[in-house]
C-alpha cells in the first residue's frame, strides 16, 4: 500500500492507505478525528469539509495520496484542547446555529472559508448564497445564517486569523 | 424564574461537544477487530429470488462471510413488525404481510436486501458484495398508491394490495349535512412522497460477547427500548437482558430513526455469527432506498358550509400509501394520526373520513416529522380556505367563524381538545405579518412584473403522545408513558435518567433547567442520561413532540418524591417534625425558626445515614417515575406566508414568513425557536422543492441529493416568530410540545399564499418553478401569465 504524509491540525501524520482512500476515511479511520462526518455520497451536503492549506474542502471527494505534503485542518485543529473556543464555534453555539451537531464541523470550516473570501461583514444573502453546498435538516439555516455573521465579526475582535491555524 | 430555570434561553450544554468535533455519532464508535457489513440489495422492485450464489464472494480478500435470507431463517430470526394494529370498516384486522430482515423468496422493492457481506475493510466488503450473484425472474410491480388496487398482488395476505380500509365519524350525519348545503368545496389533493434525510445516515454497529452471551448494539435510533423490544421479543433475536441497545449521538431522526430496520437486525446476527463487532452504515443512497419515507397521501377532499361560511361538515377519502412492508407504526400514521385531526382549529358538527392503506413496490412509509397531522392540517387548511376564496370571505375572517371558542371541546373525530386561544394566535400573526399592508405590496411587486400572494394556515396537531390506554383502545401495541429517575449523588449534583432519546432537541440542556430550577442548585450540577438500555430504566424514545410533555412530567413525578424524601433526611438533621420542613431555593428550612440545611448537606446525610436508622428510613437519595399522560396536548397557531412568483420563471419566493404558536409551557425559548426554524424549513422543502419519485418500473428516480432537492440555505427567508401561551391542563408543566408544528403548518400556508397569487388552485407540492409556471399557463395561457 502507498504511504501518505500530511500535517494535520499543526502535527506530521503518515500512514499506508489503499491507493482508492479517501481524505475523510483517512482522518477518520487512520487518526481517529472523528469530528469530520460523512453525510452523503456525491458532494452535496458539506458535513466533511476540512480546510487543505487554508481553503475548504469536501474531504468526501479528495483521494488521501492527492494530499501528499498538504497543510490539513479539521474541526479538532480550531481550538487548543481546553482552550477558549474559536469565535466561529462560539457564535454556533451563542446563536443556536446547531441541533444535531451532524453538519456542524462541516458548517464551521465552510463559514471560516466564507470569511476568507467575502470578509468580516457578511450580510444575508451572502451568507445563504456561499451556504449552497451545505445542507442543514435541523436549523431551517436561520441561525446558522446568524451565527455566521456573528462569528465572522467576532473574528476582528479577537485577532482570529481569516484562515483558520495551519 | 432563575436564570437556567424554566424559560430561560440557556446556550446549550452539548454544543461544546458538538463544534470541537467531539460529538459521538454511532459511525464513531468502533469496537476491537471490527468488521463491516455491505448489503446486496435488489436493483428490482419486485422480483422472484431463483437463487443467490455466493461462491465466488465467500473468497474475496478479507471476506468472513456472506450471508443470505435463506440462512437467517433457517437460524430462526424472527420477522420486522408493526406494533400498532388498525381494524378494517368490517372489523377485519390488518393485513401484516411477513418482512424478514433479508428476503428470501420475493424481493419487493428496490432496496430490499437479499444478502450481506461481512469483511474486513468497508472496500472489501464492497468488493465482494459486486460478486454476489443473484438470479431474479423480474415481476410486474405497482409504485402509484392510486393505481395498488389493480396492480399486482404483491403479498399473499392482502389481496387487491389492501392494508385496511379504514373510517372514523358518522357517514350518515356528514351525507345528511352535506345535503342541506349551501356551498361545497371539493378538492382533490396528494400530498407527496417525501425522503426524511436526517443529514447523519442510519448506522448500526454489534458485537457479540461469547462469555456472557451478551449483545450489544449501537445504533442511529429515537428510541432504544422499543428498538431492544422489538429485536427480543418479536425477532427473537436474544433475550431481552441478553441485548443492551445505545443510541450515542444522533444526527437528527425526525420519525425515520423510531422504526426498527432490518440493518441492525443482520449486524446482530452477523455479530454472533462471525464472532467480530459488525459495523455498517448507511451511504447516502442507501438511505434514499431504505429508510421509511413520508407522507404519500391520495385525497379527496370536501367542505360543506351554510350561507355565511359556517362549516356545517367535513369528509375526506385517502388512499395511503405504505410502501412494501408495514414498518413498526406504519398503520397508525393515516388513521389515528390523521383522521382525528381532520377538525382543525374549527368547530365542525359532523366529519366523516375513509383511509384505505395499500401495499406498494416501495420503501416502507411510516412517521415523518408531523406524521399524520402535516397530512390532516393540509386538507383542512387548503379546503377552508379555497372555500373562503369562492365564497368571497377573508382568509382571517372564515376562520373566526368557525374557530372553536370554549373548551374542553370534543370534536365529532375522537379527540378532546383541552385549551388553546386561536383567536389569539391569529390576531397576532395577522398584526406580524401586517396583513393590511399587504394589497399596497402586492401592487408594487405587479409593478415589478411579480405576482405576490399571501397564505393562513391556522394549524392544531395532537403531540404529548400518549395517554396508554386511549392509544391501547386504538390498537397501539406499546404504552406511551415516560420514565425517570432522578440520582442525587452524596455531593448533591444529580442524574436523570431519561428514556425519551434527544436528537438535536437539546434535552440535556432543558431537562438540567427544569432540574436546576425545581432543586434550586447549579445548572451544571445536573447531568441528563439518555440512550443507553443498560442505564436508563426504560423508556419509549422522543417522537411526536412527547419529551417535554410526558418525559419531562416524569422527572417531575420523580423530583416530587425525591423532595419529600430529602425533608424526611432534614427533619432527623434538624430535629424537628417532617411536616414543618420547607424546601426553597435549595435550602431545607424549618418553619418559623432560623434553623436550615443546604441542599448538599442533606443529600450527603441521606446517604451516610449517621442522623437515622435505616429502620426509620432508607439511606440514599434515588427516585424513579412512570408517568402517563391523561390525555394529548394540542399545540396550535397560525402561520402566514408571503410570497413572490416570477411569472416568467414559475420561481417562487418566500418574502416573509410569521409564525404564532401557541406551545404551552416554554423550557427554553431559544431551543423552542430553533424547532420552529426546522420545522418550517421541512414544511417548505416539501410545498417546493420535495418530492420522492419512483417511476412505473419501480425505480427510484430521486436518489441522490443531486435528484432530491433538499432546502438549502438560499431557498428560505428569516422567520419572524411569536408565542401565545394556553398551557396545557394534562401535564404538571403545563408544556404542549413544538417539535412537529412548523412541519405541520407550512405546507398549507405556502399553498394557500401561490395559489393567491397566481389564481388558480390547481397546483401539487411540490411546486417546483416548473410546476408554478405550468399552472400559471393552464390557467391564464402563457401570455397572461407573463
Amino acid at each position: 500500500m502507498p504511504a501518505v504524509s500530511m500535517t494535520v491540525n499543526g502535527k506530521s501524520v503518515a500512514g499506508d492507505v489503499e491507493a482508492r482512500t479517501l481524505l475523510v476515511q483517512f482522518l477518520r479511520e487512520n487518526l481517529r478525528l472523528t469530528g469530520t462526518h460523512v453525510g452523503c455520497d456525491t458532494s452535496q451536503c458539506g458535513c466533511c469539509v476540512v480546510h487543505v492549506d487554508g481553503i475548504a474542502a469536501k474531504s468526501c471527494t479528495l483521494l488521501a495520496l492527492q494530499c501528499e505534503g498538504a497543510k490539513i485542518t479539521t474541526i479538532e485543529g480550531l481550538a487548543e484542547p481546553n482552550g477558549p473556543l474559536h469565535p466561529m464555534q462560539e457564535a454556533f453555539r451563542e446563536h443556536h446555529g446547531l441541533q444535531c451537531g451532524f453538519c456542524t464541523p462541516g458548517m464551521i470550516m465552510s463559514a471560516l472559508d466564507i470569511v476568507r473570501r467575502h470578509g468580516h461583514e457578511l450580510d444575508e444573502r451572502t451568507i445563504r448564497e456561499q451556504l449552497d453546498g451545505n445542507l442543514c435538516r435541523c436549523t431551517g439555516y436561520h441561525n446558522i445564517v446568524k451565527a455566521i455573521g456573528a462569528g465572522a465579526r467576532a473574528m476582528v475582535k479577537s485577532g482570529a486569523p481569516r484562515q483558520a491555524a495551519e | 424564574m432563575n436564570a437556567t430555570g424554566i424559560g430561560a434561553a440557556v446556550r446549550r450544554k452539548e454544543d461544546f461537544r458538538f463544534v470541537t468535533g467531539n460529538g459521538q455519532y454511532t459511525d464513531d464508535v468502533t469496537r476491537p477487530g471490527v468488521t463491516r457489513a455491505v448489503f446486496v440489495r435488489s436493483p428490482h422492485a419486485r422480483a422472484k429470488v431463483r437463487g443467490i450464489d455466493i461462491s465466488v464472494a465467500r473468497t474475496m480478500p478479507g471476506v468472513a462471510a456472506v450471508l443470505t435470507g435463506a440462512e437467517l431463517t433457517g437460524d430462526k430470526i424472527g420477522n420486522l413488525i408493526c406494533g400498532w394494529m388498525i381494524h378494517s370498516k368490517d372489523g377485519s384486522p390488518m393485513k401484516m404481510a411477513p418482512h424478514p430482515a433479508l428476503a428470501s423468496g420475493t424481493v419487493n422493492y428496490v432496496g430490499d436486501a437479499v444478502a450481506v457481506v461481512i469483511a474486513d475493510t468497508l472496500a472489501q466488503g464492497r468488493d465482494a458484495a459486486e460478486k454476489v450473484k443473484v438470479d431474479y425472474e423480474v415481476l410486474p410491480a405497482v409504485t402509484d398508491p392510486a393505481e395498488a388496487k389493480s396492480g399486482p398482488q404483491i403479498h399473499e395476505v392482502a389481496p387487491k394490495n389492501i392494508i385496511y380500509e379504514w373510517s372514523l365519524g358518522d357517514q350518515k350525519a356528514v351525507d345528511a349535512a352535506f345535503a342541506s348545503a349551501k356551498h361545497v368545496t371539493r378538492l382533490d389533493i396528494i400530498n407527496n412522497r417525501l425522503a426524511p434525510n436526517a443529514i447523519e445516515p442510519r448506522a448500526a454497529l454489534a458485537e457479540y460477547d461469547a462469555g456472557t452471551d451478551q449483545l450489544t448494539l449501537w445504533n442511529t435510533t429515537q428510541n432504544p427500548h422499543v428498538s431492544r423490544l422489538v429485536i427480543a421479543a418479536f425477532v427473537g433475536m436474544a433475550p431481552e437482558h441478553k441485548l443492551r441497545v445505545i443510541a450515542p449521538d444522533v444526527g437528527g431522526g425526525f420519525g425515520s430513526k423510531i422504526f426498527i430496520y432490518p440493518e441492525e437486525v443482520v449486524c446482530l446476527w452477523a455479530a454472533r455469527k462471525v464472532h467480530r463487532p459488525v459495523k455498517w452504515v448507511a451511504e447516502r443512497s442507501e438511505s434514499f432506498l431504505t429508510d421509511a419515507h413520508g407522507r404519500d397521501h391520495v385525497t379527496h377532499a370536501e367542505l360543506a358550509l351554510d350561507g355565511n361560511g359556517k362549516i356545517v361538515a367535513l369528509r375526506a377519502k385517502t388512499i395511503a400509501n405504505l410502501g412494501a412492508y408495514m414498518s413498526t407504526f406504519s398503520s397508525s400514521v393515516p388513521t389515528y394520526l390523521y383522521g382525528t385531526l381532520l377538525s382543525g382549529q374549527y368547530d365542525i358538527p359532523h366529519i366523516y373520513c375513509e383511509v384505505d392503506a395499500v401495499y406498494t413496490n416501495t420503501v416502507p412509509v411510516d412517521a415523518y416529522r408531523g406524521a399524520g397531522r402535516p397530512e390532516a392540517t393540509f386538507v383542512v387548511e387548503r379546503l377552508v380556505e379555497v372555500a373562503a376564496r369562492q365564497m368571497g370571505i377573508e382568509s382571517p375572517e372564515i376562520r373566526k367563524r368557525n374557530f372553536i371558542k370554549a373548551f374542553p371541546h370534543q370534536t365529532p373525530v375522537i379527540m378532546a381538545y383541552d385549551a388553546g386561544d386561536y383567536h389569539a394566535s391569529l390576531r397576532q400573526a395577522v398584526e406580524f405579518a401586517d396583513v393590511k399592508g399587504f394589497n399596497k405590496r402586492k401592487r408594487e411587486s405587479a409593478r415589478n412584473g411579480k405576482l405576490r400572494g399571501l397564505g393562513f394556515s391556522t394549524y392544531i396537531e395532537a403531540c404529548g403522545i400518549a395517554p396508554s390506554q386511549a392509544v391501547g383502545s386504538l390498537g397501539c401495541g406499546v404504552g406511551l408513558w415516560e420514565s425517570a429517575e432522578v440520582r442525587v449523588n452524596p455531593t448533591g449534583s444529580v442524574e436523570v435518567l431519561t428514556g425519551t432519546h434527544a436528537h438535536g432537541q437539546g434535552h440535556e440542556t432543558t431537562f438540567a433547567q427544569l432540574v436546576s430550577e425545581r432543586l434550586g442548585i447549579p445548572f451544571e450540577n445536573v447531568s441528563i442520561v439518555h440512550g443507553d438500555t443498560d442505564k436508563v430504566q426504560f423508556g419509549m424514545g422522543t417522537y411526536g413532540s412527547r419529551s417535554g410533555a410526558v418525559g419531562m412530567s416524569a422527572v417531575v413525578k420523580a423530583l416530587d418524591k425525591i423532595e419529600a424524601k430529602a425533608k424526611k433526611v432534614a427533619a432527623y438533621m434538624l430535629e424537628a417534625a417532617e411536616g414543618d420542613i420547607e424546601f426553597k431555593d435549595g435550602k431545607f428550612t424549618v418553619a418559623g425558626t432560623d434553623k436550615s440545611a443546604p441542599w448538599g448537606d442533606v443529600a450527603l446525610n441521606a446517604y451516610i445515614a449517621h442522623k437515622f436508622a435505616g429502620a426509620d428510613l432508607e439511606p440514599g437519595l434515588k427516585e424513579t417515575s412512570f408517568y402517563d399522560p391523561t390525555n394529548f396536548t394540542f399545540p396550535a397557531g397560525c402561520h402566514i406566508c408571503e410570497v413572490e412568483v416570477d411569472t416568467e420563471t414559475g420561481k417562487t419566493e418566500i418574502v416573509n414568513w410569521t409564525a404564532v404558536d401557541d406551545f404551552g409551557t416554554v423550557v427554553n425559548p431559544m431551543i423552542v425557536e430553533g424547532q420552529v426554524h426546522g420545522g418550517i424549513a421541512q414544511g417548505v422543502g416539501q410545498a417546493l422543492l420535495e418530492g420522492v419519485v419512483y417511476n412505473k418500473d419501480g425505480q427510484l428516480v430521486t436518489g441522490s441529493f443531486m435528484d432530491y432537492t433538499m432546502p438549502r440555505a438560499h431557498d428560505l427567508p428569516l422567520f419572524h416568530l411569536g408565542l401565545t401561551e394556553t398551557k396545557s391542563p394534562s401535564n404538571p408543566l403545563g408544556i404542549k410540545g413544538c417539535g412537529e408544528a412548523g412541519a405541520i403548518a407550512a405546507p398549507a400556508a405556502v399553498i394557500n399564499a401561490i395559489t393567491d397569487a397566481i389564481g388558480t388552485e390547481e397546483l401539487s407540492m411540490p411546486a417546483t418553478a416548473q410546476a408554478v409556471w405550468s399552472a400559471l399557463k393552464r390557467a391564464h395561457g402563457v401570455r397572461q401569465a407573463a
